[in-house]
């Protein structure tokens, strides 16, 4: 047996305008779980993604198992004994487990045979799933179990998983990190690509470090600390974050929901089922769950996009704004900004001036008889530029030609500047470079000191522990009572994110 | 009513129906495998004409419905090129075919506009209709490669990240929907009039399409929904028969009108036609990222 | 062995070179399929294209008969235009121009026999109050009952034309006229007045001039042009922005019912000064290609509809001078469709020659 299961040589792949990979150079010894680890962007996911064949490489080398190896298809990289577990699962959703399972196999197979491998496999790594449940119907821990079957089906020597716990409970974590255990006992290799520090340090046995496309440094994960590799991933020390006094925020109650109920009968979402909040003049108010339970339909009421039409309530200062639309909300000085920059809080194909115009039509003096004054809001655009350090060459620039951090920069700073009394804003820092993510936490925060009322919607505990002043978690369509941040921990978090409200 | 008259409405509800069946079933794979072809009446008519030359000049009945398929499928085959390899809006596409369709076939008919010929007997393929619609049953629900199709549709990322060659599933779906119009085409000139007349589809293709939606994307519904619109096509022309006083136009307008109905009726279900449409209806799909 | 091949790369954003480049490339590719095919047929490609896009507007007359079919092409085509910009594939402009005739000329026949200044004036609003109805069966169903646009506009083109058929041949039936189904002829002042003694072309080219301005400055300067560009882009930019997606979907649809039931009036009470069965040679469909064309812009649509409008001049030369079906001024709509939206592949994408020895080696 080889000591290295993969040597990746010189691997260099670029997109239009960016070298994803550049020259990227590392081993994976075999039998460890080895992390790659690096930032959104950094490249993590373009080498995985040619590891398991789904792109091409312009230069390099790779040798998998002592042969030299250049997969042109994933079933050409399953064939060789690679398995991947997606980001973003790569089910069927519309399909059945049973149908998906048939899918990810290469060689025919009878669904009886098929079953009882399924049931060989779900009890010996503790991963009980239902072959014919339509995948729609499961959570996110289940898919994710579903895509670990598809592969363990094909019994590879090498697991790649992708970013697996960014969907998962802390307790489902938990879970994951046994069955890992139990496929390096035997004999397997685990590739694992995360940007979260502790599990590096957790689980993983060697760790190689990217940033902007190049590896920086290949290095034993038990010689690490946090701090280290950190430093190592950033490149740089960012700032700490100045942290807002807690008890500043006053007793005024600006925004209340009130049994928020709506059912779609519609199973690719989520209802809400009777969530009730109340957000206090310049408190930060953080919303906690997995996604994918009710976020995005939480969200649409609260800028009333979607409008109820039932007893449930949504009050701004005591008035009732239940059937007011995004335009009329913002006319009372509420402001919005749901989680996709690219088509829903902006518009890639439009200029940055005319993504000004999106929210801020009204309440301007940016068209006079429907007729548009480019001028007026040139001036608000370069405004925006300026105080929140967007990098673009001119407010006449694609959106889309923004770094996502500088877009979702510009995005939160056109809200910001209307000085709103509410902000209601969804994900704000995913997916973008942790320089952006800090700049925007930090005016989060600066904001509410000036007495604004944010409600932040996000998946990443991290994020809302660090700036809001009471968390609540969200659970199929359920909302938990909200937790003082001096009252709040981990575990009991994640145990609401699981569902175990009390 | 009498047990002849029975019978012979029967009969012709059936020889009616059976090119929208062809054309519907044909184009209710390409659309399973996420493509929306709107080019079927342009299809249809350019196999209807070239069958008709063909039996002209050849006088050979298996050349005759050969090479109105393969016209069907060169014309799927140059949709399919241009959505699947430039990307072009699938709407725009279809519909140039459909003009480029309607053009050509007048163009290559305009001599044979009232020759004749002798038909052929529209039992056989009355019969081949059945069991096409029930051979796409089964290989969309009980094959493993009517699984990679559908699965193609529903979201050709993951198939794509499985492995599956999404561009040559929807290569084949859109040749297969190809040649099912320039049969439903073929059909029409051949066996269903039989003779070569400009724009003689009227509608059929457009109404095919209809009756895919009708059908929720199913096979046996979309046979159903076919006859339904065979029926109230053929009751219009015996109510006339019957000397029901109302003017010929509007009769004819009937089938049209139904289509319009029942489109409304089925798709004001939002939910139920967003769960049964290919969630990738109509989304191009481009390998390079 | 081949040891280059193309590859398909994304540009990242799209190319205004390109998008304004694409028409040309296909017209010229047009062109050159054009004279394979003429030479397929035994004429040698220079006579055939001379034929077609050079001897019919080689007179005054030629141009004036330019100008009358690129007169509805371009009014309907700015029509489609809102409607495409909105992602609204309202491909019915035929059966609203159908519908513009038979309200605008009902007036004209109801007004036989008497004369006015406000006649005409009268029959255009008619007209337009025509197409606007047409349209709104479409638009009413999409947005209350979620019905596909597409297939109830074309569904309701052949119910119009069944309509207009039944009144040419029954109750609008020229009382004086013989065996060929046709209305009483319109008085002089129901008719759209001429724009030069002895050609045909119309005050109906004046009406298209104002509406390409009126599109270009909607389009432009106004929110309405604005919330047209984002709804086109994004819907679900446009419900964050919280403007009326239903309201937009009726602008939309009306306007271009309105100047698509302008241009059946002009075709009626202009080179006919009647209604019969075929007033339209199928402008309400080659308006897609114009529309396509002319890349939805106002200007790009003037262009384009004087492109288009010469295929059917040709065609009709064609058929006489070399006895070639007119239906080929079609294929030929059809071709410049397809060479475009190929073409436009390049707007958003390039094509790359890779060496294949250079792929995956060091």
């Amino acid at each position: 047996m080889k000591d290295n299961i993969v040597s990746i040589k010189d691997i260099s792949k670029s997109f239009p305008g960016i070298l994803a990979n550049n020259k990227v150079t590392f081993d994976i010894k075999n039998n460890t779980v080895h992390a790659l680890l690096g930032e959104n962007g950094a490249g993590k996911s373009t080498l995985v993604k040619i590891l398991y064949g789904i792109l091409e490489y312009d230069y390099g080398k790779i040798i998998f198992d002592g042969e030299k190896f250049s997969p042109k298809s994933p079933s050409m990289a399953r064939k060789l004994g690679i398995g991947m577990v997606f980001q973003h699962f790569s089910l069927f959703d519309s399909l059945t487990v049973g149908e998906n399972l048939i899918l990810g196999l290469d060689e025919k197979i009878s669904f009886n045979k098929l079953k009882n491998k399924v049931e060989e496999l779900s009890s010996k790594y503790e991963l009980p799933i239902d072959l014919e449940a339509p995948i729609t119907n499961l959570s996110a821990g289940e898919k994710q179990r579903v895509e670990i079957i598809r592969i363990l089906l094909q019994d590879p020597k090498l697991l790649i998983m992708d970013e697996p716990t960014s969907v998962l409970t802390p307790q489902e974590v938990e879970k994951l990190f046994i069955t890992l255990n139990k496929l390096i006992n035997e004999g397997r290799t685990i590739l694992y690509i995360t940007h979260k520090l502790e599990e590096v340090i957790k689980i993983c046995n060697e760790v190689t470090i990217m940033r902007n496309g190049k590896v920086v440094e290949t290095c034993n994960a038990k010689d690490e600390s946090e701090k280290t590799l950190a430093t190592k991933m950033l490149g740089k020390k960012l700032p700490e974050i100045q942290k807002s006094n807690f008890s500043e925020f006053n007793e005024t109650t600006s925004f209340r929901v009130i049994n928020l109920v709506k059912k779609y009968n519609d199973p690719f979402l989520v209802d809400l089922d009777h969530i009730s909040l109340e957000v206090k003049e310049g408190e930060i108010f953080g919303i906690a769950g997995v996604a994918g339970n009710g976020q995005s339909e939480l969200m649409s009421f609260l800028t009333g996009e979607d409008v109820i039409k039932n007893s449930s309530h949504i009050e701004y200062f005591g008035k009732n704004i239940s059937n007011l639309g995004p335009k009329d909300r913002r006319n009372l000085s509420i402001a919005f900004v749901p989680e996709d920059r690219l088509g829903h809080s902006a518009i890639p194909q439009l200029s940055l001036l005319d993504n000004v115009l999106l929210s801020q039509y009204a309440g301007n003096n940016y068209s006079k008889w429907g007729i548009i004054n480019k001028s007026q809001i040139a001036k608000k655009t370069n405004d925006i530029i300026k105080n929140f350090n967007v990098m673009t060459p001119s407010s006449e620039n694609y959106a889309g030609s923004l770094s996502g951090g500088n877009l979702q920069k510009f995005v939160i700073g056109r809200e910001i500047l209307t000085n709103p009394k509410i902000l209601i804003i969804s994900h704000p820092t995913w997916g973008i470079d942790a320089g952006a993510e800090l700049a925007i936490r930090q005016s989060l925060i600066n904001l509410s000191k000036k007495g604004t009322s944010i409600i932040v919607i996000s998946q990443d505990i991290e994020e809302l522990l660090e700036i809001s002043n009471r968390i609540a978690v969200i659970y199929k369509g359920k909302l938990s009572d909200p937790m003082h941040i001096n009252n709040i921990s981990i575990e009991k978090l994640g145990l609401l994110m699981g569902g175990k409200f009390d | 009513m009498n047990i002849d008259l029975i019978f012979s409405i029967i009969n012709i509800v059936l020889i009616a129906t059976t090119p929208l069946v062809f054309a519907s079933i044909g184009e209710l794979v390409t659309e399973k495998s996420g493509v929306l072809n709107l080019g079927v009446e342009g299809m249809m008519l350019v196999g209807a004409v070239t069958a008709f030359v063909t039996l002209v000049i050849t006088n050979n009945y298996f050349l005759t419905f050969l090479f109105g398929m393969l016209s069907g499928l060169l014309m799927s085959s140059l949709f399919a090129f241009l959505v699947l390899i430039l990307l072009s809006n699938q709407v725009a596409t279809g519909l140039a075919l459909t003009i480029f369709g309607i053009g050509l076939s007048s163009m290559i008919g305009k001599k044979y506009i009232g020759t004749p010929i002798e038909g052929v007997n529209p039992y056989y393929f009355i019969i081949l209709s059945f069991f096409v619609v029930y051979a796409v049953n089964q290989f969309l629900y009980k094959t493993k490669p009517g699984l990679i199709l559908r699965a193609v549709g529903e979201s050709h990322i993951s198939a794509h990240a499985q492995g599956y060659n999404v561009i040559k599933i929807r290569f084949l779906s859109i040749a297969f929907g190809g040649l099912m119009c320039g049969l439903a085409g073929a059909y029409m000139s051949i066996a269903y009039a039989p003779m070569w007349q400009e724009n003689m589809v009227a509608g059929r293709g457009w109404i095919a399409l209809a009756l895919v939606v009708f059908a929720t994307w199913k096979p046996g519904r979309a046979l159903l929904g076919a006859y339904i619109f065979g029926s109230v096509s053929i009751l219009q022309m015996n109510l006339q028969g019957f000397g029901v006083r109302i003017p010929a136009q509007f009769f004819v307008m009937a089938p049209y009108l139904a289509t319009i109905i029942v489109l409304v009726i089925i798709s004001s279900d939002r939910l139920r036609i967003k769960l049964s449409a290919p969630a990738c209806l109509t989304i191009p799909f481009f390998r390079g990222r | 062995m081949i040891n280059i091949y193309p590859k398909i790369i994304s540009r990242g954003h799209p190319s205004l070179l390109m998008t304004y480049l694409a028409p040309i490339i296909a017209i010229v590719l047009t062109l050159i399929t054009g004279s394979i095919i003429f030479s397929f047929m035994g004429f040698t490609p220079f006579f055939a294209l001379h034929t077609f896009f050079i001897s019919p507007i080689s007179t005054y007359y030629g141009v004036s008969e330019l100008f009358l079919k690129a007169t509805p092409l371009a009014l309907i085509a700015i029509g489609l235009s809102f409607c495409f910009k909105n992602n609204i594939y309202n491909i019915g402009a035929e059966g609203q121009l159908t519908m513009g005739a038979i309200f605008g000329g009902g007036v004209g026949i109801f007004f036989y026999n008497v004369e006015g200044f406000w006649l005409l004036p009268l029959i255009i609003i008619c007209g337009a109050i025509g197409g606007i109805i047409w349209a709104m069966i479409p638009a009413i169903l999409k947005v209350r009952f979620n019905t596909n646009e597409i297939l109830t506009s074309l569904m309701l083109v052949y119910v119009a034309a069944l309509i207009l058929d039944y009144l040419v041949v029954g109750p609008w039936r020229d009382p004086d006229g013989l065996s060929f189904p046709k209305t009483r002829p319109f008085n002089d002042s129901a008719r759209m007045p001429l724009l030069f003694e002895g050609l045909r072309v119309h005050f109906g080219l004046i009406l298209t001039i104002i509406s390409v301005f009126i599109a270009w400055f909607i389009y432009s300067k106004t929110m309405l042009g604005y919330q047209l560009k984002v709804a086109g882009l994004s819907p679900k930019a446009s419900r964050f922005a919280g403007f009326n997606q239903n309201k937009l979907v009726y602008i939309t649809f009306g306007i271009c019912g309105a100047l698509s039931g302008i241009a059946g009036v002009g075709e009626v009470t202009g080179p006919i000064g009647l209604i019969y069965r075929d007033i339209s040679p199928n402008y309400g469909f080659t308006a897609i290609i114009v529309a396509f064309l002319g890349r939805l812009h106002p200007v790009g649509i003037i262009f384009a509809s004087i492109v288009i409008a010469l295929t059917y001049l040709g065609a009709e030369d064609a058929q006489l001078f070399m006895q070639v079906p007119q239906a080929v001024g079609f294929v030929f709509q059809g071709l410049v469709l397809f060479y475009l939206l190929g073409a436009d592949l390049l707007i958003n994408y390039r094509i790359s020659f890779y060496k294949r020895s250079l792929i995956n080696e060091h």
